[in-house]
């Protein structure tokens, strides 16, 4: 399906959203397959310059075209402004969570491409953006930055789990389901390439060091205020910087490894 | 009637490919090391050259034909076999040097010895190879032992006479060119002038005099100034074969420069620039890898390049740099599999092409030990297989086929049963005769027209 065009239809009706939902999976685990093909560069002998570049490229490509999708104008431009405390990206990332009854006439979020409804789904997809990371404190960590979305009342999870019926909860009381629905989120994206269902040691080990932080939903959509034209190493350096207080800690520490590595990659 | 008097390689007419040798090991197993990397006829075709990933370098001599066999051509035989490069430890930065050969190119003939250039990623040398077949015997001043003789007991004086004896080759490091490459040497190429060489790795192209090895000039560096702004490296490089002042170079993003080095010491401004606008409905994530050239080739007329992507073959008027004037689909039928071409990194293999004598061929690898060609005037392509069972002493090749849509017809095969593991990635056709090699991953295969 990669190899055709762009799908973008603007025509209503269920088959849509599905070819859309479905796309969006795929570029999300050809993302996720292009950071694991850069993080193994590393390892070896001496990367392939080339190689790295041209994977590079891809995931940049990928990024933009995600964070397009995500009209992150738009909902800038809604919240008004950037400020960047702790407070205000839970604002950000209820928004995008509400269903569309219970959001306000705000802007209409991946109106590019016509599927009001489906926009749940959407957040979703992107949601498995934290996927990345794995390991023990992975579950906190996803849940500690989208956690409450889970709880939050409409979110509908793509295989049809019912809705939560939770509030504006802190870090402390998620609930058990939520938790388990983040997880297999987080292999579910794994799943479409290795076929193996649950948890599984030997990624959580290859992925316990990788910074998931770049991809939370809300710094994925604000964090892009920058200049367009970056690199994709500009682009995890402008959100490590131009972002408020990052409320996890080992996710500077991780943002700084994930430099490291890029570093080595391209010799400097 | 008209009788045709070229001989159409893409399968038409009366030309047929026939096997004609095969060398390397049968097993299964196939050692890393022996995975040959490189093939080089040299400029008479007499020689062919080929590297592999262990760091040698073997040549092959054609015999003479004989009056015997008439109608088969001359085998080719080793001549030489030698240890090019060995492993190296880059200490700064605690990285091996592979010591893979990459590229081999001949240097034109002066003498006896013939010469050619072999590089791996680091390190480029300059190869004599000569070799002895008579000896001298009678010397004055020594004995058949050779102790030197007591010049007062030298009572009469004879003239050393030449005997034949077993042939002797040698290969001689005579130039090596090292520390000029921070990144990995992808191509060499020797000058029309027959003086100097450049050699490109994957952010610099360098120029060197062939008797100076401690110093080279940059003529192409695309290096950024912030390592992270990087986007596109260079890929392959190569002289033009009559323009002294001309070379070509092309890149990860599908196009490709060329530069004329009187205009500028440092040719970072190219004369030409060749690239062909994208199709706009093809575009996919994949568009621009499998847009990055992996080896570009100069006509022997001058008159056109190559190019070779990763689903194509391209033809370049050099007066034309707004689009190709040939393209050739090679593996078309991957299009559709790139996703999975990507995740086990075949779509990063570089294949290479090349030109007949005459340039009104070309030829160009593919998987499953397929290799393809295509006559650019009949405009006829065949594909054909370098695999152990056609490998009967003149045996003809039979056309391969691969079947894309639901129906398989009896000999074809289905794009999924094709073996991606075994890649035609190095092919060199002689220089003057329809004799042409084929580097199967440990294996090299010689094939040869059937002479009517």
């Amino acid at each position: 399906m990669y190899s055709k065009g762009t799908k973008r239809k603007f025509s209503d009706g269920v088959d849509n959203k599905a070819v859309a939902a479905s796309y969006s999976l795929q570029r999300q685990s050809l993302l996720d397959m292009s950071l694991l093909k850069l993080q193994l560069c590393h390892m070896l002998a001496e990367p392939n310059l080339c190689r790295s570049v041209l994977i590079a490229n891809t995931v940049r490509q990928i990024q933009e075209e995600m964070a397009h999708d995500g009209s992150w104008q738009v909902v800038t431009e809604a919240l008004g402004g950037s400020g960047h405390g702790p407070s205000d990206r839970l604002v950000d990332t209820e928004v995008l969570c509400q269903s569309p009854e219970q959001q306000d006439s705000g802007p209409k979020l991946y109106s590019v491409m016509g599927y009001d409804g489906c926009r749940e789904e959407e957040v979703v997809t992107d949601k498995a953006l934290c996927s990345v990371v794995v390991g023990d404190r992975s579950p906190a960590f996803l849940l500690g930055t989208i956690g409450h979305c889970w709880d939050r009342g409409e979110l509908r999870v793509e295989d049809g789990v019912s809705k939560d019926s939770g509030t504006g909860d802190e870090e402390g009381t998620r609930s058990g389901e939520g938790a388990k629905l983040a997880t297999g989120q987080v292999f579910g994206t794994f799943e479409i390439k290795n076929g193996a269902p649950g948890s599984d040691p030997a990624l959580e080990e290859l992925f316990s060091d990788v910074d998931a932080s770049y991809y939370d939903l809300d710094t994925t959509l604000t964090g892009m205020q920058s200049a367009p034209k970056m690199g994709p190493y500009d682009f995890l350096d402008s959100l490590a910087s131009s972002h408020g207080p990052v409320s996890n800690s080992s996710c500077r520490a991780d943002l700084n490894e994930l430099d490291h590595i890029m570093e080595i990659i391209v010799g400097s | 009637m008209l009788k045709y008097t070229f001989k159409g390689v893409g399968g038409g007419n009366d030309f047929q490919w026939c096997f004609s040798q095969v060398k390397g090991a049968i097993d299964e197993d196939v050692a890393e090391a022996d995975i040959i990397s490189t093939v080089e006829f040299n400029y008479s075709g007499d020689l062919l050259a080929t590297g592999d990933k262990g760091g040698r370098v073997v040549i092959f001599q054609r015999e003479q034909e004989s009056k015997n066999r008439p109608h088969s051509r001359g085998e080719y035989n080793v001549y030489s076999t030698f240890q090019s490069h060995e492993p190296e430890f880059d200490y700064l930065k605690s990285l091996e040097i592979e010591e893979k050969i990459n590229k081999i190119r001949w240097l034109p003939q002066q003498n006896a010895a013939h010469s050619l250039l072999s590089t791996n990623d680091k390190t480029i040398k300059l190869w004599k190879i000569s070799q002895r077949d008579k000896r001298a015997e009678g010397y004055n001043l020594k004995d058949e032992d050779g102790r030197l003789r007591d010049p007062f007991r030298i009572t009469s004086l004879r003239v050393p006479v030449l005997l034949p004896m077993d042939r002797m080759v040698e290969a001689s490091p005579r130039r090596i060119f090292a520390n000029a490459h921070t990144y990995h040497i992808n191509s060499i190429s020797v000058n029309s002038d027959h003086e100097t060489y450049l050699s490109a790795d994957d952010l610099r192209v360098n120029l060197w005099h062939l008797e100076i090895t401690d110093r080279s000039f940059n003529i192409v560096d695309i290096k950024p100034a912030n390592m992270e702004e990087l986007t596109e490296v260079i890929t392959a490089a190569e002289c033009h074969p009559h323009q002294c002042n001309v070379f070509v170079y092309s890149s990860s993003k599908g196009t490709i420069r060329l530069c004329d080095m009187r205009a500028a010491a440092l040719c970072d401004r190219q004369s030409k620039f060749f690239e062909e606008p994208e199709d706009p409905s093809s575009r996919s994530f994949f568009s621009e890898i499998i847009s990055s050239i992996s080896d570009v080739k100069f006509s022997h007329s001058g008159r056109y390049m190559m190019t070779r992507d990763y689903l194509s073959v391209k033809v370049w008027d050099l007066n034309m740099e707004n689009r190709p004037v040939e393209t050739y689909q090679v593996h078309e039928y991957l299009r559709s599999k790139l996703c999975s071409l990507y995740e086990n990194d075949c779509i990063f293999d570089k294949f290479e092409c090349c030109w007949n004598g005459s340039d009104s061929a070309i030829m160009t690898g593919s998987y499953n030990n397929f290799f393809r060609m295509f006559d650019r005037n009949t405009r006829r392509d065949i594909t054909l297989e370098a695999s152990r069972e056609n490998s009967k002493p003149r045996a003809i090749l039979k056309a391969r086929k691969v079947s894309t849509g639901g129906k398989r017809k009896k000999d074809e095969i289905s794009v999924d049963s094709l073996d991606f593991n075994k890649k035609i990635l190095h092919t060199a056709w002689h220089p003057k005769e329809n004799v042409i090699a084929v580097a199967a991953t440990n294996n090299l295969y010689i094939f040869q027209d059937k002479i009517n």
